[in-house]
């Protein structure tokens, strides 16, 4: 607060390095003052012996921000930070994801929710959104897929508004199905690229002889079957 | 008299002298009394013309000539000719048109001598019509002209006539044809225009009316019959009085008003048509059907249709009555191949005898009918019974051929015929190699357990399998029987080093079949604990067997072997033929009065599957070798088991059989693993010399590779039957691209068996997707 005063005060002069010199470090001042609150705060949630905000900790940043741990926010936040372990926020991760956000306060973290889903939802990110989603899934070392239960909730999580009436019958699909016990990366993006690109629910422009995955190819046939 | 001093005759004057010669021969046309003319007349009345045509002009009368000569032939024709033609009718009219063009061309001939000399040079040298021309031609602009449509109509009235069965003057009608010919003086369009144009179109309409009443009344074999007798009777129509260039567009005609229009209708009709014929084998109508379909254009699609339509409803039928009696099965019999299919096989082969004969004899070998059987038999004969597939039925059926006590007692010709007959159906299965390993598995039974009937028999269909489907499909199987020569040489050797080695000898008889791996199924070894006596025999091949070669491992496959035990029985001793295993069992009881199942399970070292099987085999089914206690039906892993001294049977020696374990559903799995590595390998080879691929292209490239020799069969893409790769057993697959192509074995493919392997191969990092096109693949290195 002070630091800005001070500045204000000398806009009438005509020496202007000065003044950027005087801006360069007031805002490297307010930066470092930033990183300090940003970094009190992840040490607030944080446990004391690993460093690191675990599961509990993550809880009590849900509350505080009053956001169930399983809203589809945590993931975009999650997403925001670069985050790599589910369940685990590290120091980096912490300090990237609320720079980008410039919040440096539970609230201004809360208020920053809204702007993030927006940007989320922006086409150019959603995808790399939509895919981060499954990797974070991924929590065992060389895993490469997740089972089914889980890649239900997480179609829910993160295409169920977008997409509510393909991604119920796709869950309810892949519910019954025995061929695939679990889903891989692949076939993962191939649901989102199914919701955007067909349409629904006539599937009319869906050509099995193209590279849909197969799961998809039959997705499609129980739906006609069923609609008959 | 000389040129010079010839009197000029003036052109009245010549002219009188003609006429005088022509009204002589009208008078004999006309039939009045009149003497011929002799050669003077004629002389003369040629001479006349040459005069006047070769005087000095003004003398000189060619064209006065040539015009009066055309005069002569108008004058007659208008008032002759004409009037007596046109006062009658009908047929009489027809017979007055024929003698009076008779006579004209009569009349023609002779004036034209007479008039000769201007034909010679007059003619030329003006390009005039010569006066034959200009003769025909006065008929033809008088009274053709006039005429030809009343005659015209006259004929194609008597036409119908004799159509509807009343006889007619064939050779008038040939006469009048033939001024419509004539008439055109080389060209035909006389003919066609004024007659046949009309003729033809008189002939559709007659015959649509006769059509639309038979197609109703009528049953579709004697609707045959009569359009066949029709038919026959145009035919002969045309080469009586007809012109023989009318013959393919009448026949076309009729062909098109009697058949293609009611085609549907007559092959469709429901108590005599395509399909009851077939059904009541009305083999002449059938043929009469085919040589009248074969004439009208794409007439033999419908026809063909319904014979595979036919084919297949029969082989379809045959399918469940062979599911209904195996479901009728007792429950524990379900998975063995019982005589019911054994029977369905069997009917399967007599219905493409049948049906082929129909293709040869009805259908005269048509490669249509062809097709409709083959394609009608893959319908049905991929379809399996009861749970098993037709590959297993079929491989089943060969064995009950070859084998010794099979069901089927046949001569040698009978059997030679049949396993040709059952070759020719393993064409119309798709799953071929799941075949050729069913095949393989009865075969290594038959060929290690002596069961093969007749040696010359295997060879003879190993052969016939090596023609329909390559050499590779029949390799392993060839070694096989090969290796058992083989494994008889060898025991001669064996017994040999025996007698020069006394102390190697280990007391009991034994022979050892070496197999070659790579030829016949793998068979589990386990470590079964072998009876000490056994142990010996087993060092003293070995050490054999180093002698003869160093660089070959032996795998003892214990559970193939059989034992002949002597068991010294209260009341007698008798032999007894059992397994290794069951001998292994048995030889415990040497040293153990009583056993618990646990113990025999721990002594033996075999699995539960195993002891069971071979305890129930001594103590609970025809010979109680073995007292089980307590004495139920079934083995549990409570039960304890005694010798049992007091058994008896009044056969010295009995043999105690131990129910193999079902193969078929290893024979399932091995084959479809083999499958899936086939198709992985393709691929990978693909993608690693493309480098980047479309997913249709690579699916493309795929089933061509696998499918190079035959062709490939799906309903997607409409290709035939192809090959696929099998690999061989003792490669480890690390890395797929340096697998090698062993084997080609036959298969149908599964597009989407193809599309999930490419997905396996994604998530183990081979290919991905290409970023911006989610349709191509690269490959990762």
């Amino acid at each position: 607060m002070k630091m800005r005063r001070s500045v204000s005060r000398k806009t009438g002069q005509t020496n202007s390095t000065d003044a950027t010199d005087l801006f360069r470090s007031a805002s490297s001042k307010a930066s470092s003052k930033e990183m300090e609150r940003i970094d009190n705060l992840f040490y607030s949630y944080a446990n004391k012996s690993s460093g690191m905000i675990d599961p509990e900790g993550i809880e009590s940043l849900c509350s505080d921000i009053e956001v169930s741990h399983t809203d589809v926010r945590i993931l975009m936040l999650a997403w925001k930070m670069k985050a790599e372990k589910q369940g685990y926020f590290t120091l980096e991760e912490w300090r990237r994801g609320l720079k980008a956000l410039r919040a440096d306060t539970v609230n201004k973290l809360k208020k920053a929710l809204p702007d993030l889903e927006k940007e989320v939802k922006r086409p150019t990110n959603f995808q790399d959104f939509y895919a981060f989603a499954f990797r974070y899934c991924l929590t065992e070392e060389k895993q490469k897929s997740v089972d089914i239960e889980s890649v239900c909730e997480l179609l829910g999580l993160v295409l169920g508004s977008q997409y509510r009436a393909q991604v119920d019958y796709l869950i309810e699909y892949l519910k019954i199905q025995s061929d695939y016990k679990v889903i891989n990366m692949d076939q993962w993006m191939g649901f989102y690229r199914f919701c955007n690109e067909i349409s629904f629910p006539d599937f009319n422009n869906y050509d099995p002889n193209l590279a849909w995955p197969l799961v998809l190819d039959n997705f499609v046939e129980w739906m006609k079957a069923k609609q008959t | 008299m000389t040129m010079n001093e010839r009197k000029t005759i003036d052109l009245e004057q010549g002219w009188e002298f003609m006429q005088k010669g022509i009204t002589k021969l009208k008078n004999i046309l006309e039939g009045l009394p009149e003497p011929q003319f002799s050669s003077e007349d004629y002389m003369m009345l040629y001479t006349t013309i040459y005069n006047m045509c070769t005087q000095k002009p003004p003398h000189d009368y060619s064209q006065q000539l040539y015009d009066k000569y055309r005069e002569s032939f108008e004058e007659y024709i208008s008032s002759t000719v004409l009037p007596s033609i046109r006062e009658k009718h009908d047929e009489f009219m027809l017979r007055e048109l024929v003698k009076r063009w008779s006579n004209h061309k009569v009349m023609v001939r002779w004036l034209s001598r007479f008039f000769h000399y201007l034909d010679r040079y007059f003619i030329a040298r003006r390009s005039l019509p010569p006066l034959n021309e200009v003769g025909l031609t006065c008929f033809r602009d008088l009274v053709y002209t006039e005429l030809n449509g009343k005659v015209r109509d006259a004929v194609i009235t008597l036409i119908d006539q004799e159509r509807e069965g009343e006889q007619i003057d064939r050779a008038l009608l040939k006469n009048v044809l033939d001024i419509f010919v004539e008439i055109g003086m080389g060209q035909m369009d006389y003919y066609e225009n004024d007659f046949e144009t009309a003729m033809l179109k008189d002939t559709a309409a007659y015959y649509s009316r006769k059509a639309s009443n038979w197609i109703l009344e009528d049953s579709c074999p004697d609707y045959m019959l009569k359009a066949e007798e029709c038919l026959k009777r145009e035919k002969d129509r045309v080469s009586h009085y007809l012109h023989s260039s009318s013959e393919p567009k009448l026949l076309e005609k009729v062909q098109h008003e009697l058949l293609s229009v009611y085609a549907n209708q007559l092959l469709e009709k429901e108590h005599s048509g395509c399909h009851a014929l077939l059904r009541d084998d009305k083999v002449e109508d059938l043929s009469r059907m085919f040589r009248l379909f074969s004439k009208i254009p794409r007439g033999l699609d419908p026809v063909s249709n319904i014979f595979k339509q036919h084919v297949t409803a029969e082989g379809t039928a045959l399918v469940k009555l062979a599911e209904d009696a195996a479901s009728n099965k007792k429950a524990e019999k379900r998975d063995v191949v019982g005589l019911q299919e054994q029977v369905f096989v069997r009917k399967v082969i007599e219905l493409h005898d049948k049906y082929l004969a129909y293709v040869n004899d009805c259908f005269q070998n048509h490669t249509l009918f062809h097709k409709s059987l083959k394609e009608a038999f893959e319908v049905f004969c991929n379809k399996g019974v009861a749970g098993s597939s037709s590959a297993e039925l079929l491989a089943t059926f060969c064995d009950n051929i070859l084998k010794k006590g099979g069901s089927e007692k046949l001569s040698d010709e009978a059997i030679e015929e049949m396993l040709e007959k059952v070759v020719k159906l393993l064409a119309y299965i798709s799953d071929k190699d799941l075949f050729a390993e069913f095949y393989r598995k009865k075969l290594a039974r038959r060929l290690l357990f002596d069961k093969s009937a007749n040696d010359d028999h295997e060879r003879s269909i190993l052969t016939k399998l090596k023609q329909q489907c390559g050499g590779q499909f029949t390799s392993k199987m060839e070694g096989m029987v090969t290796d058992l020569t083989l494994a008889r040489e060898n025991q001669t050797s064996f017994e040999e080093y025996l007698s020069n080695n006394p102390n190697a000898n280990p007391g009991i008889d034994l022979t050892v079949t070496v197999l070659t791996t790579g030829f016949w199924p793998s068979y589990k070894s386990f470590d079964l604990n072998l009876p000490a006596e056994m142990v010996k025999c087993v060092e003293v091949f070995r050490e054999f067997y180093q002698t003869k070669t160093k660089h070959r491992k032996l795998t003892w496959i214990y559970s193939l072997g059989t034992c002949n035990l002597l068991g010294k029985f209260e009341s007698r001793t008798t032999e007894l033929i059992v397994t290794t295993y069951q001998a292994s069992a048995l030889l415990l009881f040497n040293s153990s009065d009583r056993l618990s199942y646990s113990e025999i399970m721990t002594q033996l070292n075999l699995s539960d599957d195993d002891v069971v099987r071979l305890l129930h085999s001594l103590s609970c089914a025809k010979y109680k070798i073995l007292n089980k206690e307590p004495n139920t039906k079934t083995i549990s892993p409570t039960d304890h088991f005694e010798f049992n001294s007091k058994f008896t049977d009044k056969m010295r020696r009995i043999k105690i059989p131990l129910p193999p374990v079902d193969e078929k559903k290893k024979v399932i799995e091995d084959v479809d693993k083999d499958r899936r590595y086939a198709i992985d390998a393709s691929i990978v080879r693909i993608m690693k010399s493309r480098k980047v691929l479309g997913h249709q292209q690579l699916v493309l490239e795929c089933v061509e590779q696998l499918g190079r020799m035959f062709k490939v069969h799906n309903t997607l893409f409409s290709f035939l039957f192809f090959f696929f790769v099998f690999v061989c057993e003792s490669f480890v697959f690390l890395n797929l691209t340096t697998l090698a192509l062993n084997e080609m074995l036959i298969l149908q493919p599964d597009f989407k068996a193809i599309k999930k392997r490419i997905e396996d191969l994604i998530t183990r990092d081979y290919l991905e997707r290409d970023k911006s096109n989610p349709n191509m693949f690269r490959y990762l290195a």
